[in-house]
């Protein structure tokens, strides 16, 4: 749980600098629709290269979906795929 | 005097239904991308921005005139998300390079795709697709259209 909420502090913080959210990527819930919360398509690109430096991976191509970009949890799911992060 | 005006009540249905069914035998999907924005994702990512979302030869044109790169790129990442959903493809995994636009001696464009994109659209039977850029002040878009056969 300890790694799941670094992992997810992580996340947020890329959000919070590159989303374009409409409120404070800290305070949305794990599952809160990121593209309701006023991200849009080109600053998921931005989250999407920002989340590849900063845990060194690359999404392949069948992970470029809106919906693996739509929500912290998803997000984190779709890093923990390629193999980061797991102990 | 007996008024002369008639009162009419007017109901519009507005149930929502997919476009497809509106326009049988038409796709078309269109986007709008913040020049501004585009210029500081090439400041924040760079090169990586550019490799990872335009193929080659859109990088080339694109990069000729360096005032005009993030203009001919935003106008590019139009096209490709108005591809998308022209296509139903936001859920199909498909690569940003996989949708090309290709500019003719002429100015012209037109829509190359690639491997899954080209695929999945050609198992659509969709035929005819056509592009179309623009761009004014900060802000540059695209339309794709398409004949479906269905």
């Amino acid at each position: 749980m300890h790694a799941h909420q670094e992992f997810d502090a992580q996340i947020r913080t890329i959000l919070a600098q590159h989303g374009r959210l409409a409120v404070d990527a800290n305070a949305l819930d794990a599952d809160a629709d990121l593209y309701q919360a006023g991200m849009s398509s080109h600053a998921s690109v931005n989250v999407m290269l920002a989340l590849e430096s900063a845990f060194d991976l690359e999404f392949p191509d069948e992970l470029l979906k809106r919906s693996v970009f739509g929500s912290i949890a998803s997000i984190r799911e779709a890093v923990t795929s390629i193999g980061v992060g797991q102990t | 005097m007996q008024s002369l005006m008639n009162t009419h009540e007017f109901t519009v249905e507005t149930a929502p239904r997919p476009a497809a069914a509106l326009l049988p035998g038409l796709r078309v999907g269109i986007d709008i991308t913040q020049i501004s924005a585009i210029a500081a994702s090439l400041e924040s990512f760079g090169e990586r921005f550019m490799r990872r979302l335009f193929s080659v030869d859109e990088v080339a044109y694109a990069t000729q005139v360096p005032a005009q790169t993030a203009q001919r790129l935003a106008a590019r990442f139009a096209a490709k998300e108005a591809a998308i959903k022209a296509f139903n493809l936001s859920e199909a995994g498909v690569g940003w390079r996989d949708i090309e636009v290709t500019r003719h001696a002429d100015g012209a464009c037109s829509l190359a795709l690639h491997r899954r994109a080209a695929t999945l659209v050609g198992q659509s039977g969709c035929t005819q697709i056509a592009v179309s850029l623009s761009h004014d002040g900060d802000y540059a878009t695209a339309v794709v259209a398409a004949r479906d056969p269905r």
